[in-house]
């Protein structure tokens, strides 16, 4: 019985612990949010390339195809493949695909294609300026528009999850036109 | 047997401090509210500290039960810094004070004019027993030297702060012919930490930021807070599921909450019909974002827009017949207003390249609305029937504007260097404040409608 008490009478104080909180209170104990994986420094957005490109090169970066023999494994991990570019740029208040990363979209598009248990989230994120609602809503026409071209290139529907984060994760934290370019994204989220 | 107790004693005792520590930090995220600027002509107004007043002892009442020894609220102290806060009062000191009269004084009126109060306002809180009150106060024209009100409120001890609100309404309203919103609550998020330590939490306190308590707290943001018609409950938008727009409404007094909305894609920008039945939302389950009521009682969803623009952010009319939502549809960010049994969208906004996020004036006259600038984010005010429109703040990223219920002020966000911070601005731009919590950012306010 003593034994007992002991017991009960320790756990007590941790559970009012745990149970602590103002009334009306919900905890929410670590929530599974997605920790986006902040890819600064990737800046794809090198030269504004204006007009719609015909899938030519990136200007002015060296990057190597895939099939380039010097890396084994996984392509994913190379870091020269374009495949290590995982962030799409956007300019203010639009979701349309810029010339430029046409040919990242279509790398992962292939790799996603011939790989069919392996699947991406893409995460929509916009700059921090105007309505938060609306720039939810910003943010998933851009993972919605990589998306549309990912599928229409043979990658699953069900390889694919699309989620907005609006303005509420920027990767660059200044409030300059050179921070909101770097949160004017898309993110590929590999689940591995 | 006897061995136990003492040890019984330190655990409990343990436990309970536990508790109080923990109530005590989550008290100190007080909202903090101070004028920055207030009317030119700001009404010399003297609050006298209230008489307290107990009855006559009774020698054979246990200790327990026996009056508190002094008042347990500052009435007139509250009163003061209630209609501080408008902006367009300014309070004698009580230290200046050539006298304290009370509720039962007869008023020497020269006293008062000689420090050129034009009102004044004398009162007494008195006990009555087993933790009930009575607040009796007179309101006074100076000049005149003429009582303008006389009330007696009662109240338990437990709404004693929100009955010296009361005060400051009565006295607000005879005074400026406008109905005072001191009773009245605000809720906001906060954000603190930085990556993947940043913390989100949603909050609601009083008007004049007192008695902060944290309705949610999450690791993921916490968006578009409203107040049910009623202020029982509060809807709002999570992404605590791993980044989904979901939404919630939950009770304010028990915490309890129910998932309304978590389609696939957007579920978010919940608004209260004046009926408290129905909410707006903003889903995207159909391909794009569009409005949809949802009847709260069936469940049952009704599509309002079907343009392939982006449609979200709705808010409804006082009357409850139409709704004013933001939509891409012209090519930029606009106002429009729809039926709320569905029809045609009428544009409302045509000054500018970005108008989003509508608030109604409680009257439904005017909608205070974020507008760009010359790049520039401002909470600007339209009239419905002129199509006037006025520029409210001077901010760069002001945002989510809120009516007060009494149509007098507007609450938004903004930032302060490089912290979040909510202002409130009078209608007519005369009155400033600004509003900060001690830590991290604050955004998202929202003020609730007057009590039924």
């Amino acid at each position: 019985m003593k034994f007992w008490t002991k017991i009960v009478l320790t756990i007590i104080p941790a559970l009012v612990l745990l149970g602590c909180g103002t009334s009306g209170e919900v905890q929410e104990e670590a929530a599974a949010g997605a920790a986006t994986t902040a890819t600064t420094g990737e800046a794809g957005a090198g030269a504004e390339t204006s007009g719609v490109g015909t899938g030519a090169a990136a200007t002015g970066e060296a990057v190597t195809a895939p099939a380039e023999a010097g890396f084994t494994g996984d392509p994913l991990d190379d870091p020269n493949s374009l495949l290590a570019k995982r962030v799409i740029y956007f300019d203010f208040d639009k979701s349309e695909i810029k010339g430029e990363f046409r040919d990242i979209i279509q790398a992962h598009a292939e790799y996603l294609a011939s790989h069919p248990d392996v699947s991406i989230t893409l995460e929509g994120h916009t700059d921090e300026r105007g309505t938060r609602e609306y720039n939810i809503a910003l943010g998933e026409r851009r993972a919605q528009a990589v998306q549309r071209m990912l599928t229409l290139q043979g990658v699953a529907a069900s390889q694919i999850r699309t989620v907005s984060y609006g303005e509420e994760r920027p990767a660059a934290l200044g409030h300059d036109e050179d921070a909101w370019a770097l949160n004017r994204r898309a993110e590929f989220i590999y689940n591995r | 047997m006897r061995k136990t107790k003492p040890q019984k004693k330190i655990f409990l005792l343990s436990s309970l401090l536990c508790t109080l520590s923990l109530l005590s930090s989550a008290a100190q995220a007080v909202l903090n509210i101070e004028i920055t600027q207030g009317v030119a002509g700001a009404m010399p107004i003297a609050v006298v500290p209230f008489a307290w007043e107990v009855p006559p002892q009774n020698p054979q009442l246990p200790p327990s039960l026996a009056p508190p020894r002094k008042a347990p609220m500052d009435v007139a102290a509250i009163v003061r810094a209630d209609l501080a806060r408008t902006g367009r009062f300014e309070s004698l000191p009580p230290k200046d004070m050539l006298a304290r009269p009370n509720a039962d004084s007869t008023i020497n009126f020269a006293n008062w004019r000689l420090l050129q109060s034009e009102s004044l306002v004398v009162g007494t809180l008195q006990y009555v027993g087993a933790n009930r009150y009575k607040i009796r106060f007179r309101l006074f024209d100076v000049f005149k030297g003429k009582q303008l009100e006389g009330f007696s409120l009662s109240t338990s001890g437990t709404n004693l702060r929100r009955a010296a609100h009361q005060v400051s309404d009565i006295i607000y309203e005879k005074l400026t012919g406008e109905r005072g919103a001191f009773t009245t609550n605000v809720a906001y998020v906060t954000a603190a930490g930085q990556g993947s330590a940043r913390r989100y939490a949603l909050w609601i306190a009083d008007a004049d930021g007192f008695g902060a308590q944290s309705m949610l707290r999450s690791h993921e943001p916490i968006l578009s807070p409203a107040w049910s018609p009623d202020g029982t409950r509060l809807s709002y938008s999570s992404l605590e599921d791993s980044g989904h727009e979901v939404i919630f409404v939950q009770e304010v007094a028990s915490g309890r909450r129910v998932k309304v909305s978590s389609h696939k894609g957007i579920n978010g920008a919940a608004a209260w019909s004046p009926d408290g039945k129905s909410l707006a939302v903003t889903l995207s389950k159909d391909g794009n974002a569009e409005i949809y009521v949802i009847d709260l009682a069936s469940k049952r969803e009704r599509r309002l827009t079907t343009h392939w623009a982006t449609d979200t952010e709705p808010v409804w009319m006082p009357d409850g017949r139409s709704i004013i939502f933001t939509s891409d549809r012209g090519g930029r960010p606009q106002l429009y207003r729809i039926p709320a049994r569905g029809g045609r969208a009428e544009r409302l906004t045509f000054e500018g390249s970005y108008n989003a996020r509508a608030s109604v004036a409680p009257d439904g006259k005017s909608l205070a609305f974020v507008h760009r600038v010359n790049g520039n984010f401002r909470v600007a005010v339209l009239e419905l029937e002129s199509g006037n429109l006025r520029v409210l703040t001077d901010g760069t990223l002001d945002e989510s504007p809120s009516f007060a219920p009494n149509g007098s002020m507007i609450i938004y966000a903004t930032s302060a260097g490089r912290r979040g911070v909510l202002k409130a601005v009078s209608v007519d731009g005369s009155v400033h404040q600004r509003l900060t919590v001690p830590e991290g950012d604050v955004r998202e306010p929202a003020w609730s409608s007057f009590r039924q």
